[in-house]
C-alpha cells in the first residue's frame, strides 16, 4: 500500500480530470490492480455481512420522487410509460441514496439489510467527487448509533486489511471547542467569519454565509484535514440544524443541555467516508422536515419534488427503531490504494463514459 | 458582460476579481456530504503574476475577463513603448514597460511574441522560448578552452547579460533559453 498521507487536502491539487478527445480516452483510468482491489473490497464486504446475518437487498435506482435535502441535487430523466409512448412520459429521478426504499423494507419487517448500489448527485465533480458513485448502505434495527459506529469500524478494518487500526470518537461540539475555540451551537455567523479570517481562510471577509455554511467551511477546510490520521475518526452529535434524517435528542428528563442530532460521520486520512444516523422513525417529524426542506429549496430557487408519501406511510405504519449508515466505496478504495484522485479508482469517469 | 458560474471553473479560465484579470491555476470542489459546497481555487493575477487562494460558494458567479493570447510581431521601441503588429490584420498596438516586463531584454525587431490582450490592450508579452542574439561585449576567453566549464558574462545586443562558455567571443551569435536566461549553444545565423 502506498502511504495514504501522500494524499491530503493540503497536498498539491491533482490536474484537471482527463478530458475527452485526446485519442486515448477509450482507455480506463483505473489501473488493473485497482480494479482487482475493487473486486476484493466488494467480496470482503459481502462476506462480512453474510457472517453478520445482514441480508443483501436491491431497490430501484429510478424513482418517482427526487431528493428534498437542499444540499443535494437529483438527476432526472423522462421515461415513457409502457404502451403510451411519449404521451405518458413522466419524470423519474436517479436516487441520491437508497434510504427511503430501504426504510420501507425495514418497516415491512425485513430485519437487518444492506445494499451496494450506484447513486447519483448532480453538480458534484472534483478530486473526491463524481456525480455517479458506489454506495454501501446498511441498517441495523434495534441498534443505537454508538453500536453501529463499532460495526462500521470493524467493516473498514476488514476492507483495508488493517485489523489493529485504532478508532476515536469526537463530539462535533468538542471538536470545534477544542480546535477552534468556538461553540457551534452558540456562535453567530460574524464570529464564525472572524475565526475563519483568523486562521487565514481566503475570502473570509467577502463570503456571505449562514451559520451552517460557515460551520461546513470551517469543518471542510480547517478541521477535516487533521481527522483520521492513521485512525478511524468518528465525529458525532451534530447541531439539530444539520440533522438530515437523524433523530434529534431534545432536552428532556433523560437529557440535560442543548438538543443535538444523533448523527455521525467517519473520517480517514482527512477524507469524509461515511454518514450515519440514529434513524428518524417519527412520520410526523419526517413530514415536517420534508416541508422545511422544500421551503428551503424554494427559497434557494432549487428544483423540488413532492415529499415521498410512501416513506411517510411506511414510517406511519411503525418502522422499528434503527441505526443506519452509508459509506462511499470509491473513496474507501482511494484510501485502500492511496489514490490522490477519484478518477484513479474509476474505470471510466464521466469525461470518458 | 459575460459571467462564469463556479461549476464552469477549470484551469486556465480567465476571470475578473477586484478589478484585476486573473487566470485560474487550480480549482478544487469541496463539499461535505450533507452540507454547503465550495470551490477553493488558486488564481494568478495576470497583471502582477502573483498567485493567491480564493474561496467561492458553489453556484456563485464571477465576471469573465476578456483576456486572450495572440501572436504578434515586435516592430520597434520608440524609447517609451514597444510597438507590435498583428501579422494577419497588420493592426498595430503598443505595450508599456509594465506589460513587456522581462521580455524587453530578449526581443528584437521582427520576433514573434505571444501577447496577452485584456480588453484589447496588451497586458503581458512573452518572448519566444529561444532567441538568437549577437554578443556585443565579453572578455576574450582562453584559447583552446572548449569545455564550457566556468564561463564568463556576455552582454547581448538587446542589453541582456548571460553566462557563456569561455570560447564564445564578441560578435558571435548565441542561442538563449528566455525562460531560464541560460545559454544553449552558439548559432550560425538568426
Amino acid at each position: 500500500m502506498r502511504d495514504p498521507r501522500a494524499r491530503t487536502h493540503s497536498a498539491p491539487l491533482a490536474k484537471d480530470a482527463p478530458r475527452a478527445g485526446d485519442g486515448n480516452d477509450w482507455l480506463p483510468c483505473a489501473a488493473p490492480e485497482t480494479m482487482r482491489h475493487r473486486a476484493a473490497m466488494l467480496e470482503r464486504i459481502r462476506a462480512f455481512f453474510a457472517a453478520a446475518g445482514v441480508l443483501e437487498v436491491e431497490t430501484p435506482i429510478l424513482s418517482r420522487r427526487g431528493v428534498t435535502d437542499p444540499a443535494l441535487e437529483s438527476l432526472s430523466l423522462m421515461c415513457p410509460a409502457p404502451g403510451q409512448g411519449s404521451i405518458g412520459e413522466h419524470r423519474l429521478y436517479l436516487q441520491t441514496s437508497p434510504e427511503a426504499p430501504m426504510k420501507r423494507l425495514l418497516a415491512a419487517g425485513s430485519g437487518p439489510i444492506y445494499q451496494i448500489c450506484k447513486v447519483f448527485r448532480g453538480g458534484e465533480r472534483g478530486r473526491f467527487h463524481h456525480p455517479e458513485f458506489t454506495m454501501l448502505e446498511w441498517y441495523r434495527p434495534g441498534w443505537d448509533y454508538g453500536r453501529l459506529m463499532e460495526e462500521v469500524a470493524d467493516l473498514v478494518r476488514v476492507v483495508l486489511q488493517r485489523p489493529a487500526m485504532p478508532m476515536e470518537r469526537l463530539r462535533y461540539r468538542d471538536l470545534f471547542l477544542d480546535r477552534l475555540g468556538l461553540d457551534p451551537w452558540e456562535a453567530a455567523p460574524q464570529s464564525l467569519r472572524a475565526v475563519a479570517a483568523d486562521i487565514g481562510m481566503p475570502d473570509a471577509d467577502r463570503l456571505e454565509l449562514e451559520r451552517d455554511a460557515w460551520l461546513d467551511l470551517l469543518l471542510a477546510l480547517s478541521l477535516e484535514p487533521r481527522l483520521g490520521r492513521g485512525c478511524l475518526s468518528f465525529v458525532y452529535d451534530y447541531p439539530p440544524s444539520q440533522a438530515a434524517m437523524a433523530r434529534i435528542q431534545r432536552a428532556d428528563e433523560d437529557h440535560v443541555g442543548a438538543a443535538f442530532a444523533q448523527r455521525f460521520e467517519l473520517y480517514i486520512e482527512g477524507l469524509e467516508l461515511a454518514n450515519g444516523f440514529q434513524e428518524l422513525t417519527d412520520a410526523a417529524e419526517q413530514g415536517a422536515r420534508f416541508v422545511r426542506d422544500l421551503a428551503e429549496r424554494h427559497r434557494r430557487d432549487l428544483a423540488a419534488t413532492p415529499p415521498d408519501e410512501r416513506l411517510l406511510a411506511a414510517l406511519g405504519s411503525g418502522m422499528p427503531s434503527a441505526s443506519g449508515v452509508a459509506i462511499g466505496l470509491d473513496r474507501l478504495l482511494m484510501i485502500a490504494t492511496g489514490a490522490g484522485h477519484i478518477d484513479e479508482v474509476l474505470a471510466f469517469p464521466l469525461e470518458r463514459a | 458582460m459575460a459571467f462564469y458560474s463556479t461549476n464552469e471553473f477549470k484551469g486556465g479560465l480567465k476571470i475578473m476579481l477586484d478589478g484585476d484579470p486573473y487566470s485560474i491555476v487550480e480549482n478544487e470542489f469541496v463539499k461535505p456530504g450533507k452540507g454547503q459546497a465550495f470551490n477553493r481555487v488558486r488564481v494568478r493575477n495576470l497583471k502582477t503574476g502573483r498567485v493567491v487562494e480564493k474561496t467561492f460558494k458553489s453556484g456563485e458567479t464571477v465576471e469573465a475577463a476578456d483576456v486572450h493570447d495572440t501572436d504578434m510581431q515586435y516592430l520597434y521601441n520608440d524609447g517609451e513603448e514597444w510597438h507590435f503588429m498583428d501579422p494577419a490584420s497588420f493592426e498595430q498596438m503598443t505595450a508599456d514597460a509594465n506589460a513587456v516586463g522581462d521580455a524587453a531584454k530578449w526581443i528584437k525587431e521582427e520576433d514573434i511574441c505571444k501577447v496577452t490582450l485584456w480588453n484589447g490592450v496588451p497586458l503581458s508579452v512573452e518572448a519566444p522560448n529561444f532567441v538568437v542574439l549577437a554578443i556585443t561585449e565579453t572578455d576574450p576567453g582562453l584559447k583552446g578552452d572548449t569545455s564550457g566549464g566556468g564561463g564568463k558574462p556576455a552582454t547581448l545586443e538587446t542589453g541582456a547579460v548571460v553566462r557563456v562558455p569561455l570560447f564564445v567571443q564578441t560578435g558571435e551569435l548565441v542561442k538563449v533559453d528566455t525562460r531560464t536566461g541560460a545559454y544553449v549553444s552558439r548559432a550560425k545565423d538568426s
